[in-house]
């Protein structure tokens, strides 16, 4: 055979790829989680181009925490019109109407964690049996031990003890009635890899995640935004800084980095200097050493 | 280094076996710390975990045991994958537990790696662990091991010891089939020739552990240079634009195909032409492993899911039902003789049933167990099955795509066993 060899980010894109279309493939009913972060973005684009010239053959599946940058959400929309695709949302202030779910309160109170019962409620209601995910091994130290294929029980749980092995890219969709996967097209991503790629693929992304003054107060180390879901403490006081959002999630557990990149190529090099990791500026992480381990056990993203 | 430089790196993705008691962790810790792929907040938060649990040092291991069964117990249970970069290269590590009891766990780690680094305390030399991971880093058909002969600074970096293991190892490896392997003297602890040369042993010639990394060469030897390609899904948009069109998505796994060949479908064995190669609306000239394309031909014929194409003019695969095969069992509840189990093999899936157990490996000592009816969990045995329908396959050391199986048990939906396909004639 002639020489060839293949770079990371092409053996990356062909890998979730052939992820994408494995779950077309041995699944009725899958769907995209979507999010509005970088992550979900190039999980949906990577879709586009596994299917082409077929339009992806998933809806995209929102979550939806009430407490969203308005930017997350016209970017939803501006997508899901240009792919032609279904749109589900999930709602967790109906989560919270219904009862299902009880609204945390005080400083720190975020939906980040209600979010979990609303998930598995809209995964229920529409009968998903896959659910596909941007979640990358590189962010989160429980994350690191997932599978491509991760199995949830009748309850949306994880179990981490006993996964099933998954060998090769030999993936197991078997599952009894009731239950449903998680999969990661994009488990073997850094973060430097997702943003080289939106580089090379020139994928538009939403403003969020370049630099822009706002209103923002420091807790405990790192910038949140001043916007009327985050009750602040007396002391916080309100700044104007340049910032930009590494991570895009929910207001209240997104942390702002000061920031200067107005283009993908500047963030490519602020990343390459950083020393904090992009979940560094998750709140929702801090909560405890297995924080992550614990939600997702719970049937968290 | 600008953004440029980041693109278009190579990707090696190595596994490491060995208990936490062989430094293996410590060692994962030093190449991540010294390579500057540990972050701030990551290792404060390994320090405040280590205080709490009242280590004395910084606790490295906790950086891949992320598990809270892991960190209570001060042991790797399952794979961790690990990432880092240096100006050359990307690196993806699987982080194996050692234990015996997750064998399985360590198969699945190896299963994608192109390196496997195997770690030996210089005070113990080679032990029974390091012959099972050794053998099933060849099982596995790992191109390249590393031998890292570790805590060398607690044998005072002596040549005598490092040359004694060497010269142990390369007797026992001498039946395993073990192609290209690398012996490296270091110290995780203190960082001898992990990343920089030490000059502690002047007596070694050879490269510290990350200049190997960095230059060992990858390429995708794991894969034939026979063209392969099972099919994964149709597309079929039947929208205006593309009334007609009818393309083969799958993932090239062996050699190269280019718009024109003479392909093959098999097992039905029906001929056509590549009318094109297409990726994301372009037309490709070519494509090889391992990347995703869509294949179209110029004569309508039956192709689905689990039928594989391959090059009429070129070597092809065995197209049988009855195939030989070592298996790594993987489950609590035994293997068993005639019990149908469903099989998956590439993208082709189909029910099929152990007819015999040859043999079982003894993984410690290497050596044959006859007479054996059962297979218990991380047993690893020959056993011939025979399938349903027939499998289009190459030998494992040929093709590790078309040469490997898993094992589903369909009551309970469980992978169950791990097969790499021999070729009997």
């Amino acid at each position: 055979m002639d020489n060839k060899t293949i770079q990371h980010l092409k053996e990356l894109e062909s890998e979730s790829i052939y992820v994408l279309r494995e779950v077309a493939a041995q699944f009725e009913r899958p769907v995209i989680l979507f999010s509005g972060g970088k992550d979900s973005i190039v999980c949906t684009y990577l879709a586009y181009k596994a299917f082409y010239p077929a339009k992806i053959p998933f809806p995209l599946l929102h979550i939806d925490t009430g407490h969203n940058f308005q930017e997350t959400l016209d970017y939803r929309d501006a997508l899901v019109k240009k792919l032609g695709l279904e749109l589900i949302v999930g709602s967790v202030q109906e989560s919270i109407d219904t009862g299902r779910v009880k609204e945390e309160t005080g400083y720190y109170a975020s939906r980040n964690k209600l979010q979990i019962t609303t998930l598995l409620d809209t995964i229920d209601k529409y009968k998903f049996d896959a659910a596909i995910g941007g979640a990358r091994r590189d962010e989160e130290k429980a994350r690191a031990k997932e599978r491509f294929f991760s199995h949830r029980d009748e309850f949306g749980q994880w179990n981490p003890k006993n996964q099933r092995p998954e060998l090769w890219n030999i993936f197991n969709g078997r599952k009894n009635m009731g239950e449903h996967f998680r999969v990661f097209p994009i488990s073997n991503w850094t973060e430097m890899d997702v943003w080289q790629y939106i580089y090379q693929e020139n994928i538009p992304m939403p403003s969020l995640y370049f630099t822009h003054e706002r209103e923002v107060f420091q807790r405990d180390g790192q910038w949140l935004a001043a916007l009327p879901v985050i009750k602040r403490k007396p002391t916080e006081q309100v700044v104007k800084k340049l910032v930009r959002c590494r991570t895009i999630g929910d207001i209240t557990c997104t942390g702002l980095t000061e920031s200067k990149a107005t283009t993908v190529a500047d963030i490519i090099d602020e990343i390459a200097s950083t020393r904090v990791t992009e979940r560094g500026g998750r709140a929702d992480d801090k909560r405890s050493e297995t924080a992550m381990e614990d939600r997702k056990k719970a049937g968290y993203f | 280094m600008t953004k440029r430089g980041y693109l278009d790196m190579e990707l090696l993705r190595f596994s490491t076996a060995g208990s936490v008691d062989d430094g293996k962790s410590t060692l994962i810790g030093r190449l991540l710390y010294d390579s500057k792929s540990i972050f701030e907040d990551q290792l404060e938060a390994v320090e405040a975990a280590s205080k709490s649990r009242g280590n004395e040092e910084v606790n490295l291991a906790l950086l891949t045991d992320g598990l809270r069964a892991e960190r209570e117990q001060g042991i790797t249970i399952d794979v961790a994958y690990r990432y880092f970069a240096t100006p050359k290269r990307k690196f993806i590590i699987a982080d194996t537990p050692g234990h015996i009891q997750y064998t399985r766990n360590m198969v699945t780690g190896a299963s994608t790696a192109d390196l496997s680094i195997i770690l030996v305390d210089a005070r113990h030399g080679v032990l029974e662990q390091t012959v099972r991971h050794s053998y099933i880093s060849s099982l596995l058909g790992i191109p390249h091991i590393v031998v890292a002969i570790n805590k060398m600074d607690l044998v005072d970096f002596s040549q005598e010891v490092y040359d004694k293991i060497v010269e142990d190892y390369r007797k026992m490896s001498e039946t395993l089939h073990i192609k290209n392997v690398v012996f490296i003297p270091i110290s995780a602890k203190d960082g001898d020739n992990v990343v920089n040369k030490s000059e502690r042993t002047p007596w070694y010639k050879g490269k510290a552990l990350l200049d190997y990394l960095e230059t060992v060469p990858v390429g995708h030897k794991t894969v034939s240079d026979f063209f392969r390609f099972p099919v994964q899904y149709v597309i079929r948009p039947i929208s205006e634009k593309f009334p007609d069109y009818r393309g083969y998505a799958g993932r090239v796994s062996g050699g190269i195909i280019r718009p024109g060949d003479r392909v093959r479908v098999l097992p039905s064995g029906l001929e056509s032409t590549v009318k094109s190669i297409d990726f994301a609306g372009e037309s490709l000239d070519e494509a090889y492993a391992p990347e995703s394309v869509t294949i179209r031909l110029n004569d309508e014929i039956d192709i689905s899911r689990g039928d594989t194409l391959v090059k009429a003019d070129e070597k092809q695969p065995h197209v049988e039902q009855d195939v030989t095969l070592d298996v790594c069992w993987l489950n609590q509840t035994p293997a068993q003789i005639r019990k149908k189990y469903i099989i998956r093999q590439a993208t082709f899936e189909t029910q099929g049933m152990i007819r015999s157990i040859n043999f079982r490996r003894n993984i410690n000592t290497l050596e044959k167990e006859q007479n054996v009816s059962e297979l218990a969990m991380n047993d690893i045995a020959e056993i011939t099955i025979h399938t349903a329908q027939s499998l289009v396959f190459d030998a494992y050391d040929e093709n590790k795509v078309t040469g490997s199986l898993i094992i589903i048990d369909p009551d309970t939906n469980e992978t169950v066993g791990a097969g790499m396909i021999k070729y009997v004639e």
